[in-house]
């Protein structure tokens, strides 16, 4: 590039790393792409150079070539319908009961009151630690499963649905009194739909950790679902079946998060 | 008292007009002996006293006044939002005790519901009092009209500028037929020029449907304009200080600021609210 020493200054392009700049959907998806390829290709490094024994890290294509030998079998897909019935049980109760406990406690100071406290306690106890007492409660059925994913959501979605519900504006509803609402038109016109499109991000969040809490609970006294195949990988070795079990959570993971996604510019264009 | 006898001569005049909508039902405010004090262990802090204040049927009255002078915080008052701590305020002879459909109000802030259209909007409070749909369809398309945002109907608030908000949130108020109309410093946060045609279009609204409005500004010129009195109120504790008659007719044009009038009574405003 020529240019001039007067308009050189003028000419600079400007950095690309402006602070909250909005860039365009192209360099963004490709920004992600690279991201993805990068990863890959660290991992492709370090396993096909044999730089870490292949014992504990497969190389891609064996990950690849194990996951579509698995997902060929009947019994892999009966550990993904497992997993998944063990996830949306869970996270449905937590929703079904937290929702509406939330509402309670953001609504009324009151509610607060009672609901908040102990769930404040309780919220930060790990999920994990009641494993031994839902074996003592529930057994070893499904139950038990079901129990503790519902356990590791309910508190925190309780407590994250009573601050959208406190966050939402005064001025809101007050407009409504002054319209004619009357305290449960004001919850059911006001409150609620204001909520909704915060409430669908938050249900994102803790759908997240439903399958975290999945593997947890799948890892103790199970003779099936996901997290199951990744512990039976372990004891012989299999370190690619070990990935796949990882991957296909993932992409379950992303598969729900996406339709969340999808839901939420549906349901609320006006957000 | 005078305008407690307009308001029963009128009380029952049948409206003629051609949308099918319902006659504007009238009202008159009484506040007495009004007293707000914040009150905490540490503190007390007195926010109006002893005010008194009559607004007629149909009357359009401005309170001016310095930020902090409790302006806001009466009008809040009349509309239920807030409590007093003594004296009382009346609507047509009724003590207002909460927030009601008969006191609309227009904040300050842009308070359309979000999820709602501009038309959705509009119905919203005919919608919560039960009126069939067809009824409440002619409301909106009246309003709509009355504000000539007709093309907006299904769009959401977040497409609207700053002052199409205000115009559905005047619009909203008034298709509730509220007896008064509560202004809060509606268009403080307007860009000057939208300020302006927001003032004309409210004053044509208010000759058209015919309501009582009280209403905050700190704007002098404004309450100059729209309305037919002026109180002006001071801070520390907020109370009343002057009130006046604003010697301009009703039907107005923006030219009416150039009037002598208008001139002098703007600067008798400005210099009572130097102080």
């Amino acid at each position: 590039m020529s240019t001039t020493s007067l308009t050189k200054a003028s000419r600079k392009r400007p950095n690309r790393l402006q602070i909250f700049k909005e860039i365009g959907g192209r360099p963004f998806a490709m920004t992600a792409s690279f991201s993805f390829v990068l990863l890959l290709g660290i991992w492709a490094a370090l396993s096909y150079t044999e730089a870490v024994d292949p014992i504990f890290l497969p190389t891609p294509g064996e990950v690849v070539v194990e996951m579509v030998r698995l997902l060929g079998t009947s019994e892999y897909w009966n550990h993904i319908g497992i997993s998944v019935f063990r996830v949306s049980a869970g996270f449905l109760l937590a929703c079904i009961i937290g929702i509406p406990l939330g509402i309670f406690a953001g609504t009324f100071k009151y509610g607060e009151a009672f609901v908040e406290p102990p769930m404040e306690f309780i919220r930060y106890m790990p999920a994990v630690a009641f494993i031994p007492l839902i074996m003592v409660w529930a057994g070893i059925g499904e139950w038990a499963k079901i129990l503790l994913i519902f356990i590791g959501c309910f508190f925190q979605l309780a407590l994250m649905v009573a601050d959208i519900t406190r966050r939402v504006s005064h001025d809101l509803l007050q407009a409504s009194f002054t319209l004619g609402a009357g305290r449960w038109k004001a919850i059911e016109t006001v409150l609620i739909p204001a909520i909704q499109p915060q409430l669908m991000n938050t249900l994102r969040l803790i759908l997240g950790w439903a399958w975290t809490y999945l593997v947890v609970a799948e890892l103790v006294a199970v003779n099936s679902g996901l997290g199951y195949a990744i512990m039976k990988a372990q004891r012989f070795l299999n370190t690619d079946q070990i990935f796949v079990g990882i991957i296909v959570i993932g992409l379950l993971g992303l598969i729900s998060d996406r339709i969340f996604a999808f839901l939420n510019r549906r349901l609320f264009p006006w957000a | 008292m005078e305008a407690l006898k307009r308001e029963t001569i009128f009380e029952e005049q049948p409206a003629e007009g051609k949308t099918g909508v319902r006659a504007v039902p009238r009202g008159e405010i009484a506040i007495r002996g009004l007293q707000k004090v914040y009150e905490t262990k540490k503190s007390r802090f007195e926010a109006l006293r002893n005010i008194d204040l009559n607004i007629g049927t149909n009357e359009f009255v401005t309170i001016v006044g310095p930020s902090g002078c409790g302006k806001s915080t009466l009008l809040r008052i009349v509309a239920g939002l807030d409590e007093l701590t003594a004296g009382s305020v009346a609507l047509g002879g009724e003590e207002v005790i909460g927030p009601g459909a008969e006191r609309g109000m227009v904040f300050q802030g842009y308070t359309l519901f979000p999820w709602l259209t501009v038309r959705e909007n509009i119905e919203y409070g005919p919608k919560l009092k039960g009126i069939p749909t067809l009824e409440r369809r002619a409301l909106s398309n009246h309003f709509l009209k009355v504000i000539k945002l007709e093309p907006f109907a299904g769009a959401y608030p977040k497409q609207l500028s700053g002052g199409m908000k205000q115009r559905v949130a005047i619009a909203r108020a008034l298709a509730n037929r509220p007896k008064v109309l509560l202004m809060d410093e509606p268009f403080g946060a307007l860009d000057a020029q939208t300020k302006l045609e927001m003032q004309e279009m409210l004053l044509e609204v208010w000759e058209k449907e015919k309501t009582t409005v009280l209403f905050i500004t700190h704007d002098i010129d404004e309450a100059i304009f729209l309305s037919q009195r002026i109180v002006v109120m001071g801070a520390g504790p907020g109370r009343i200080l002057k009130t006046f008659e604003v010697p301009l007719p009703d039907k107005r044009s923006p030219e009416v600021r150039e009037l002598p009038e208008f001139l002098a009574l703007k600067r008798e405003l400005g210099q009572l609210l130097k102080h």
